[in-house]
């Protein structure tokens, strides 16, 4: 495939900044008229919330830190993948309406669609965020961590959610097709479950213990659970640092967003 | 052709895998005109729309909009044309302004502007009163016309139609078409692929019959009409009369064999259009005696121009074209 030159240097600076703004006010209202989805999304992390440390909290114990200290940040995490998955949805049945294609024949950045469904996600996330806490603080869990690690550990979220969009927004731009898309979610569960989320990776299997240490799901909850829980607990608990679970988690995060977006914004450009 | 060419393809070619969708086809169409693209399914219009509107790069050939190059800046050339498809692809949870604005938006007019826009097309497309209304509530005709109306806000010099009257009914036809002639009747430009001939025939200053991915041959509705050469003459008759002996009597003006049809006792054959076949057969068959209740002459349809080259009837009713991915 020959790459010529286009054009696309041409759009205004602008198009840039106020096209993904003007996609999220689409994708929010979307959400707000039709907010079924909306609601089993933002309420999912309260739910799993209550029911793991119901069916956990009593027969796992974790040295150094409470259950429901070492459930709730894997929670949040855990909600971004639902979320991205209904982002992936989302956009193959935007590519089925001819929206996409609509959005593709107008003079806006091939990026724009794509990023202002990331932020009107991210709002969605962060109100789903509020709501895990709120229910997370009831059963007993505490920031135990400085007040700056604690807003470290907001950002740190929100660059996962911008960043994993990219890894869905590829699935659903490839695929094209909503029910593709569902039938991949088993290698998310894959990713959830062969993870520290529930448990500690020490009481997998030796064989799968190294892929559930280092894969990402697992560094992105210890690097919110060490920033939420103090470095010392961290330590004890997670066996490292609170700045190492947080530079792997940043390299994750720009690692797949590279390789994903670059995935992402070819299929868009050749659907 | 009156004017320059507003969209000129030259030899454009386009497969998906082994499937060649479009075949050095070459076709001009010039500033403020109707383009009518004709064809059978899997003939290629599609594709080709698809490359018109920047969404598919060719394999080859040139494809200028406006003497812009589709491949080397797609952003000017989405600057100037709207695109229509068959699907209404617009946002149904949001209202009619809402979708207007943020198509208007992404035109790249200021926030004041879009919706100055929008207001503005809403009026023209009656739309007003269901302006705020979500457009799930909207009828097939009100999509179709705000689908088209997208195109509108930012003020597009070439409008690109996939098959814009699929599934409508009659009277949403009907307003869509005088919604069309109105836009040309401002200046617009506008390229419709369509598989009803009676919407070429009513829109279109130049048909270009598309197939496998080639032009079969191109022209006026009349041109075309004209260049088949035949008329359809109709002959009824009298009740009483032989219709064997009327037949003999037609056949050397007919083209091919008269076909008739006894309980109506009528006649039906193709006359060559030099002949001046009318006067002649009210004169034959009255130097023979037999008299005619009813004689009828028909022009060639868009149908049978279409039938004579692609080699079978044009398909209203049948599902979209497809294009292999």
């Amino acid at each position: 495939m020959t790459t010529v030159s286009d054009d696309l240097g041409q759009l205004p600076l602008s198009a840039r900044l106020t096209d993904p703004l003007v996609i999220a006010r689409r994708n929010l209202l979307r959400t707000r008229r039709t907010p079924q989805a909306a609601i089993a999304a933002v309420t999912s992390p309260v739910l799993f919330l209550l029911l793991m440390n119901l069916v956990f909290g009593g027969a796992i114990h974790i040295p150094g830190m409470t259950y429901i200290d070492y459930l709730v940040p894997a929670m949040l995490v855990q909600n971004i993948i639902f979320g991205g998955l209904q982002a992936s949805t989302g956009l193959a049945i935007d590519v089925n309406s001819g929206l996409i294609d609509r959005f593709r024949s107008l003079p806006t950045p091939p990026s724009a669609p794509l990023i202002g469904r990331s932020i009107a996600d991210l709002g969605l996330q962060l109100l789903a965020t509020a709501l895990a806490l709120v229910a997370g603080v009831a059963l007993d869990f505490r920031f135990h961590g400085s007040a700056p690690s604690c807003v470290v550990a907001i950002a740190l979220f929100i660059l996962m959610s911008l960043c994993l969009f990219w890894v869905f927004a590829a699935l659903g731009l490839a695929t094209k097709n909503p029910e593709t898309v569902q039938s991949a979610t088993p290698i998310f569960f894959l990713f959830l479950f062969v993870s520290n989320a529930f448990i500690p990776v020490d009481t997998l299997p030796r064989w799968i213990q190294g892929f559930a240490t280092y894969q990402p799901i697992s560094i992105f909850n210890n690097a919110l659970r060490a920033l939420t829980q103090g470095t010392q607990a961290s330590q004890a608990a997670l066996g490292h640092s609170t700045t190492y679970f947080t530079v792997a988690s940043v390299a994750w995060c720009v690692s797949l967003a590279l390789v994903f977006s670059v995935l992402a914004l070819r299929s868009y450009r050749r659907l | 052709m009156a004017g320059a060419p507003i969209i000129d393809i030259a030899e454009v070619r386009k497969s998906f895998g082994e499937t060649v969708a479009l075949d050095r086809l070459s076709m001009r169409v010039a500033e403020g005109q109707v383009a009518t693209l004709l064809g059978p399914n899997g003939a290629g219009k599609t594709t080709l729309v698809r490359i018109l509107a920047t969404l598919l790069r060719p394999d080859g050939g040139r494809v200028l909009v406006g003497g812009v190059d589709v491949v080397r800046q797609p952003v000017a050339i989405r600057r100037m044309i709207g695109l229509a498809g068959q699907h209404a692809a617009i946002d149904e949870t949001l209202t009619g302004r809402e979708n207007l604005v943020m198509v208007g938006r992404l035109y790249r007019l200021s926030a004041r502007q879009a919706r100055q826009a929008a207001t503005e097309v809403l009026q023209r497309l009656s739309l007003v009163d269901a302006a705020d209304r979500p457009v799930r509530t909207y009828s097939g005709g009100m999509r179709r016309r705000l689908d088209v109306g997208a195109s509108l806000v930012g003020r597009a010099k070439v409008l690109l139609l996939d098959e814009p009257s699929t599934g409508l009914d009659p009277a949403a036809r009907l307003e869509l078409w005088s919604l069309l002639a109105q836009l040309v009747a401002e200046g617009a430009t506008i390229l419709l692929t369509t598989q009803q001939l009676e919407e070429a025939d009513h829109l279109a200053d130049t048909v270009t019959i598309i197939d496998h991915g080639t032009v079969v041959t191109e022209g006026s509705p009349a041109a075309l009409k004209e260049k088949l050469g035949y008329e359809t003459i109709e002959v009824t008759l009298a009740e009483g009369v032989h219709l064997r002996e009327a037949v003999e009597v037609l056949r050397p003006i007919s083209l091919d064999a008269p076909a008739s049809n006894d309980s109506a006792a009528r006649i039906t054959f193709r006359a060559s259009r030099q002949t001046s076949a009318l006067p002649t057969t009210v004169r034959l068959l009255d130097q023979a005696g037999i008299t005619v209740e009813d004689v009828t002459a028909r022009r060639p349809s868009l149908d049978d121009v279409f039938i004579s080259l692609v080699g079978h009837p044009s398909q209203p009713d049948s599902t979209e074209e497809k294009t292999p991915a």
